[in-house]
């Protein structure tokens, strides 16, 4: 296990550096000159320039300027925006809010799509099986952004089944909503998911000597098949984290719910660059580290994955 | 009469590549679904080559020609799908739309498809130093979630038009068919077809292009497929939180972003993009998941 574990610590760091670098090369050494375009119109004086530049390392070789850069990453620094504050310090009150609606669509995913798989799975190739089938790929067809603002006027404005936006009501008033339509998306991928895995695991021996032995259907799915059919949706839920902060993006924007993504949702409009970089990379190392998580999880769930 | 036989037998072992073909080309043939999707998309690319002949249709060709006094009407009359808040016909607008959402879809994943297909194949064919090294480049890439990649490359780009979101979701979407490619190619890659070739002392090119490729390329044109229906949603989704196309393009997701503001009280400037767009977008998916259907010899039986 530990050895496991080191190896994939080891791993996450080096894309760790891959990702950073990409990103810095992305943004930091695309063409165009920062300082002489903050003269606007009129063209900054050379010494000003220079004084400029050494201020901000400018003037230092791109790795040194990298190697700056990740050592403030590394501390907890993510640079400061146009107005001189903190982007760190602008995302610290709103973690609260992302973490606790991406952590409801998380659950709301994980229920309905092991049940939804589940029941698919269980009536493969019947209508059941198809109408969840052409559900999720229809889910994956529509831009959150549409089911977002359809979901406020339908079940917000006009039917008052839930808050329009903001979270003034608390969990889970509030976050009700906005969190089942992020977990659209990622409820197609898990349904899709564990229905495979339901039918593969239903045609596997050890059902089947289940089966001989005469326990009875309950048993059958309700202990083993869904034990067993559980773990590649484990997995998935990991990389399923990316759509979800992609989409918290989207929807805390369109709800107007105080966290992260409504920063990084604000910042992109007002052509922020710094806070755009800044809570993306924050999401990006989050990420990074949920996967690391999940995988090890996984692992003592299924020590196969271990010796791949 | 046996000696024909004999050589029908011949040739036809001799073909064994494309009469596998013929035979996916066989089972496709007799699914309605594929017939289905196929006509949608076909028609929308129709309407993608040439947007002037089906804007016409109802009377108000030009999707630039708006007048604010007709600002926001609703469907019917003389505009069949309403005008939005500038005056605009929708129905044009979204006839002229969809060359862009069909560019940014198509010319991602063509980009994305042939640098996995290079990418892939070296990792999977050599093996060695070029797949740890590629293994490792598809993780830096598979490291970002889904859009913040493109949000941060996009921010930092200041001219956006359809070619260069494109490339920016080519960018982000390459890894996943490498990944497929590499399985797909190091399973054909000891097969006894390919290690003769090889004894024949064919060059790894031709190898690669004869023997390899046409039979390990099937299950990455069916992600592709379903892959451009993933594009477009993203162009839409990228230029609604401003960083995909800007007006005076013409595109469905800027039909759609600047229609949320109106939605409560003009739906349909919501409604009409949204079905072109969701119709398009499931029928790439449904196509693709036909395509693996097929090519899958398990779903086969």
């Amino acid at each position: 296990m530990s050895r496991y574990a080191v190896r994939r610590a080891v791993e996450l760091l080096v894309v760790f550096l891959g990702v950073t670098l990409v990103i810095y090369l992305m943004v930091f050494a695309l063409p165009g000159d920062p300082i002489r375009s903050l003269g606007g119109d009129r063209p900054l004086p050379d010494n000003v320039v220079a004084e400029l530049r050494s201020r901000y390392h400018l003037d230092e070789p791109v790795l040194q300027q990298y190697a700056r850069y990740l050592g403030g990453l590394v501390t907890g620094d993510l640079g400061t925006n146009f107005s001189g504050q903190s982007v760190a310090g602008r995302m610290e009150s709103r973690w609260p809010v992302t973490i606790t609606l991406a952590l409801t669509a998380w659950g709301i995913e994980v229920v309905l799509g092991v049940l939804l798989g589940l029941f698919a799975g269980l009536r493969h190739g019947r209508t059941g099986d198809r109408f969840v089938l052409a559900g999720t790929i229809l889910a994956t067809s529509i831009p959150v952004f549409v089911v977002a603002v359809t979901a406020q006027l339908v079940l917000g404005v006009r039917l008052g089944w839930f808050p329009v936006a903001g979270t003034g009501d608390g969990w889970p008033t509030s976050y009700l909503l906005p969190a089942a339509v992020i977990a659209v998306f990622g409820l197609a991928s898990v349904t899709r998911l564990m229905r495979g895995s339901v039918v593969d695991t239903l045609q596997s021996d050890f059902v089947r000597t289940l089966r001989a032995k005469g326990l009875r259907q309950r048993q059958v799915v309700g202990v083993h098949v869904l034990r067993n059919s559980a773990i590649p949706v484990l997995t998935f839920l990991a990389i399923d984290l990316g759509y979800l902060l992609g989409g918290t993006v989207v929807v805390e924007g369109v709800f107007n719910l105080p966290g992260v993504g409504q920063l990084l949702f604000q910042a992109i409009r007002a052509h922020e660059g710094p806070t755009v970089v800044g809570v993306s990379t924050a999401l990006i190392i989050i990420f990074l580290l949920t996967n690391l998580v999940v995988d090890l999880l996984s692992s003592v769930l299924d020590p196969r994955i271990r010796h791949e | 009469m046996s000696d024909t036989l004999t050589a029908t037998a011949v040739t036809e072992v001799a073909a064994d590549a494309p009469a596998a073909r013929r035979g996916v080309w066989r089972t496709l043939r007799r699914r309605p679904l594929f017939w289905l999707c196929v006509g949608v998309l076909g028609v929308l690319l129709l309407v993608a080559v040439a947007p002037s002949w089906f804007a016409g249709w109802f009377g108000q060709p030009d999707p630039r020609a708006c007048d604010l006094a007709d600002s926001a009407l609703r469907p019917g009359g003389a505009h069949v799908f309403g005008t939005d808040v500038q005056g605009c016909d929708v129905y044009a607008n979204v006839i002229y739309g969809t060359r862009a959402s069909l560019t940014v879809g198509v010319l991602a994943t063509a980009v994305a498809l042939l640098v996995a297909l290079v990418v892939g194949t070296a990792a999977g064919f050599y093996g060695g130093l070029a797949d740890r090294l590629i293994a490792r480049l598809t993780d830096v890439f598979l490291g970002f979630p889904f859009l913040l990649g493109a949000v941060v490359v996009l921010t930092s780009i200041g001219t956006r038009s359809a070619v260069t979101v494109a490339l920016v979701l080519a960018l982000f979407s390459w890894p996943t068919m490498a990944r497929l490619v590499r399985g797909s190619v190091r399973a054909v890659r000891d097969a006894p077809y390919v290690e003769a070739a090889k004894a024949m002392g064919l060059r790894d090119r031709r190898i690669v292009a004869r023997y390899v490729l046409p039979n390990s390329i099937g299950p990455v044109l069916a992600v592709a497929t379903t892959m451009v229906g993933g594009v477009i949603v993203s162009e839409s989704t990228l230029t609604f939180l401003g960083l995909g196309l800007r007006a005076p393009s013409i595109s469905w997701g800027l039909q759609l972003s600047s229609a949320q503001t109106y939605f409560q009280t003009s739906p349909h400037m919501l409604l009409f993009p949204s079905i072109f767009l969701t119709v398009t977008v499931l029928a790439m998916i449904t196509l693709g998941d036909v395509l693996r259907d097929v090519l899958d010899p398990k779903g086969r039986g």
